[in-house]
């Protein structure tokens, strides 16, 4: 270890660090108030609305647009068509250099002849008012032909299937194929193959504040500003810069309270773009903000896969090789600027990473389809991958009469075979599987919970009990997005300084959308200058004008590289502030330490004591008391970046407990248990909350949320009284434990948590209902798994209707 | 026929203030508070009744305030969550959301607090099942509702035990 790196490790791991204590949240009692400052709360002098008229159609062509009733409304100011806005905002490409063969058409802010999902923007009117927007909206008269429409993925490649983008001859977006050899004759020799295919639903994330921002041109200087509702300031910048053929200086934005992303607000939406174009084209601010119909039929959705999956096992439990075939459909274009076929190949990568087996092959399909934008929220492919693995591996337990928890003991990587690179060449840096699985079995108080459930049976009732082991994608390289072209940066700075009041402000680009982002920084910032919690200010909110640049709140990676980067501009802040503190004690820089916001002698000698802010005084009023050698430097910058890893898997272990009505289908969620390695945790409780509403973002989708389409592309779930979203009654309580296996590609040693929560209750869920319809010889395979699948599994009911068994 | 009046003067009191304003008869309570009055601490989540992020207080009783015609509060007594801060009524239970990291995002807050209000009023110490059933109006998309709870057993533990002789 280097001398720094042995100083970082002292400051964050002392007696009276902050880092590792549950810290709470110093900044959250404005919420409690009413004093959030989300975009609109946010008014301009001459702000005007926008609303969009959205398709109707899933798929039809615009053949003509008459809006002078709608432009003589009250109130309104201007219509435009998405000709009007293409002709200032250039398309956009949802497409990574780097994933072969992926393609996807330049997609325009709002639909120019073709409207390609019901939904997609088609004619923005301005108003005075947002209600006299919609008015006129209702005035507006559009010609369409109503095309056919490509919506079942499943049939998406048949050649009797509309082609959504003609000149590609077929509606495929792109393929992926991993094959290590020697899966065939694994097959032909095993001593068991388990075969089963699992479909995941379509969701969405709904975030409770919707999508929202207001744009302002200042024409004299060619600027624009943003105020958005967004996890990347950064991204928007460049998105817009190019959109409008603008430098990226005269763009700026200005992110305030967020009021939740979850990976819904880390993309190019037209709608959003157009209101940009809007306020350079009017001159004046115009706000927008989704309403939840909007939302339902804009925001992206996600997941929405069908994995077809293949275990060879041996006679021992051993798995031998697996195979997957994973289908997804994503909409008419693959989403600017991550692409949409990165939740794919997350299945393909992942599904069975934690396993040993050395075999894999895996094929994975991308397909258009006349529905809404399919892209990454949080989790992306893990549920997927790991529901689809977890339910083969307690399958082949079922078959062999070997317990699931056994099962994963036998075939989980053991935690001393990291680093480990998987059959699908993924470089996992240091993971803990089995520990982490002991420990949620202790827990879990597993076998005590299995002898309660053989008894509960013979009384008729049936409790499912179900593992999942799970790992998640955190602190990406660059590799991840910038490599394929797209402006995503992996870079993180922060600046720190001493100001004159002895206070340490910290700028750095973290974006909150609630995670506690901002008291992370704060933490390691007074640690890492030695100073109390109280004295630190960090900086809210997102800038990209006055701010570092950095990238935001995504792939579970803020508090992993700003945490990182935060740690080293203190340490050398605090470098800095010794180094004038030893020209005023008259001592060597070696000799003193600052604790508490004091600078003292390492031995403990009286005399030596001096506070930052009298070195602050005497550094910013009252420099005529230094020698002229002597020049403080109370300001210090760092930038980080992951180099040794492409990206810093985290992983952890959950289980649950629920009881089946074989009589009504009901699921009642009893219980969940989570073991996580998040290497570091900063701040335990935090790191708890972030599984638990990770975790609600896992149950919903496992066992209520829908995006249900008709066959016509018609979305059927526009409100949230159709689109179920769990309450507080649906959500158990859940219990988390952690190991920490830090991670050396920091000094912090801090692996991302915010997606890991909603990776494993797919997998454990399924696991536990199909434990529980055990003695009725059912299983589900179905998500999410309503009431309805469950009687079907169960034979009481012949065939879940046609909408809901869409996938 | 009758022209449908477009404008109605209404008279209410908000947050203890009493104020008459010109609305459109169509104009949401929700939108009214937020855009007419900038009492932006009322939010809105779904407009259709679902969220409970628009939760206020009208005439004691909690209501959505996207589900509401601002006309009908004429006459009425409103506290949004301004004015239940500023009152210090729901002082303990904004201390326990702070100290139980109740709040996320805080967008859900607002509504969660007037919600947890109202079930305090009812009675002392609800169970957590009691909590979970009433709050189950209130979404929440960031916590999982369990730091939520947490927060409004705490502060129904606290009042408890201050109100014993
Ligand atoms: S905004 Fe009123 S209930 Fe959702
Ligand atoms: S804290 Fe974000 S919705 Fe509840």
């Amino acid at each position: 270890m280097s001398a720094r790196e042995t100083l970082a490790a002292r400051q964050i791991s002392r007696d009276d660090s902050l880092v590792g204590r549950s810290i709470v949240r110093p900044n959250i009692r404005r919420h409690t108030e009413g004093g959030g400052h989300f975009v609109d709360d946010i008014k301009l002098p001459r702000m005007v609305h926008v609303a969009f008229l959205r398709s109707p159609h899933a798929h039809a062509r615009i053949v003509s647009i008459d809006s002078n009733a709608a432009a003589r409304m009250p109130g309104v100011i201007h219509v435009a068509t998405g000709k009007d806005i293409a002709a200032i905002s250039k398309p956009y490409v949802g497409v990574l250099r780097h994933m072969e063969g992926l393609r996807s058409p330049p997609q325009y802010p709002m639909a120019v002849d073709v409207a390609r999902w019901q939904g997609e923007p088609v004619v923005a009117v301005v108003a005075e008012s947002r209600a006299q927007a919609e008015d006129a909206i209702q005035r507006v008269d559009v010609g369409w032909e109503v095309l056919p429409a490509a919506v079942n993925m499943e049939k998406a490649l048949d050649p009797s299937e509309p082609v959504i983008h003609e000149s590609y001859g077929s509606n495929l977006c792109y393929r992926q194929i991993v094959d290590t050899g020697g899966v065939d004759e694994a097959f032909a020799q095993a001593h068991l193959v388990v075969e089963d295919t699992v479909n995941i639903g379509r969701q969405t994330g709904v975030p409770l504040e919707p999508r929202g921002l207001i744009a302002a041109y200042n024409a004299a200087d060619r600027e624009l500003t943003v105020y958005h509702s967004y996890q990347s300031a950064h991204l928007m910048q460049g998105t817009l810069a190019t959109c409008f053929s603008m430098e990226e200086r005269q763009i700026r934005v200005i992110v305030p309270d967020v009021g939740g992303g979850f990976g819904i607000k880390i993309h190019t939406y037209g709608d959003e773009v157009a209101a940009c174009a809007l306020a350079i084209i009017l001159n004046r601010p115009v706000k927008f903000i989704a309403d939840r119909f909007e939302s339902f039929q804009s925001d992206i959705h996600a997941r929405d896969h069908r994995v077809r999956g293949k275990l060879a096992l041996d006679r021992e439990g051993n798995i031998l090789a697996l195979e997957i075939d994973d289908l997804t459909g994503i909409g008419p274009y693959s989403m600017h600027p991550r692409s949409s076929s990165i939740e794919l190949l997350e299945v393909v990568l992942f599904t069975g990473g934690n396993y040993k087996h050395k075999l894999y092959r895996a094929r994975g399909t991308v397909v258009f389809q006349n529905k809404n934008c399919m892209c990454q929220y949080r989790g992306v492919g893990h549920p997927v991958a790991f529901a689809a693995m977890e339910h083969l591996v307690d399958q082949a337990a079922l078959k062999l009469g070997i317990d699931p928890a056994e099962m994963r003991r036998r075939n989980l990587i053991s935690d001393d075979a990291y680093p480990y690179t998987s059959p699908s060449k993924t470089r996992f840096e240091i993971l803990s599987h089995q520990k982490c699985l002991t420990q949620l079995l202790k827990l879990m108080e597993y076998d005590d919970l299995r002898k309660e459930q053989a008894k509960l049976r013979k009384r008729g009732i049936h409790y499912g009990i179900g593992l999942a082991s799970f790992f998640e994608l955190t602190n990406p390289s660059p590799l991840i997005y910038g490599m394929g072209g797209a402006r995503i940066g992996t870079v993180e700075s922060c600046t720190i300084r001493l100001d004159a009041g002895g206070q340490i402000v910290v700028h750095t680009a973290i974006c909150e959308l609630g995670q506690g982002a901002e008291t992370i920084v704060a933490q390691i910032a007074a640690d890492a200058v030695g100073v109390e919690l109280s004295s630190v200010k960090v900086i809210s909110g997102v800038d990209t004008l006055s701010g570092p640049t950095g990238s935001g709140a995504w792939a579970s990676r803020q508090t992993g590289t700003v945490g990182e980067a935060v740690l080293q501009a203190g340490l050398t802040l605090r470098k800095n502030i010794l180094d004038v503190a030893a020209v005023v004690l008259q001592t060597s820089e070696e000799k003193l330490d600052i604790i508490n916001g004091s600078v003292v002698m390492k031995d403990g000698k009286r005399g030596g004591n001096v506070s930052l802010l009298e070195l602050a005084r005497i550094a910013y009023y009252r420099g005529n008391e230094l020698p002229s050698t002597c020049e403080p430097l109370f300001m210090a910058t760092h930038q980080f970046r992951i180099k040794d890893y492409d990206f810093v898997f985290s992983n952890g272990a959950a289980g649950c407990l629920l009881e089946v009505d074989p009589e009504t289908g009901f699921i009642d969620l009893l219980k969940i248990w989570c073991v996580d390695d998040c290497g570091r945790a900063i701040n335990p409780k935090l790191v708890d909350e972030q599984i638990r509403g990770g975790m609600a973002q896992g149950i919903g989708p496992a066992l209520l949320e829908h995006c249900i389409y008709d066959d016509q592309g018609q979305l059927l779930t526009c409100t949230m009284a159709d689109y179920l979203l769990p309450m507080s009654l649906d959500v158990p309580d859940i219990e988390v434990h952690h190991v920490q296996t830090l991670t050396k590609t920091s000094a912090l040693g801090a692996k991302g948590i915010g997606e890991a929560g909603a990776s494993a209750p797919p997998g454990a869920i399924m696991n536990a209902v199909n434990d529980a319809l055990r003695p009725f010889n059912a299983k589900v395979t179905r998500q999410p798994i309503t009431p309805e699948v469950v009687l079907e599994a169960l034979g009481k009911i012949s065939q879940v209707s046609s909408v809901s068994r869409q996938a | 026929m009758i022209e449908p009046k477009e404008v109605f003067d209404i008279s209410l009191t908000v947050n203890g203030e009493r104020l008459t304003r010109r609305v459109q008869v169509r104009t949401n309570l929700a939108d009214f508070l937020r855009h007419d009055l900038e009492l932006t601490g009322t939010h809105v989540g779904c407009e259709h009744g679902v969220c409970g992020a628009c939760t206020v207080t009208l005439n004691g009783k909690i209501v959505r305030s996207c589900l509401m015609f601002a006309v009908q509060a004429d006459n009425c007594e409103v506290q949004t969550i301004e004015g239940l801060s500023r009152s210090g009524v729901i002082k303990d239970l904004q201390d326990a959301f702070v100290q139980h990291n109740g709040v996320q995002c805080g967008f859900c807050t607002p509504g969660m607090l007037a919600a947890a209000h109202a079930l305090l009023q009812q009675g002392p110490l609800p169970s957590r099942e009691r909590i979970r059933d009433f709050l189950s109006g209130n979404y929440c998309r960031c916590t999982g509702y369990q730091a939520i709870v947490d927060s409004v057993q705490a502060a129904a533990n606290q009042r408890a035990r201050s109100s014993m002789p």
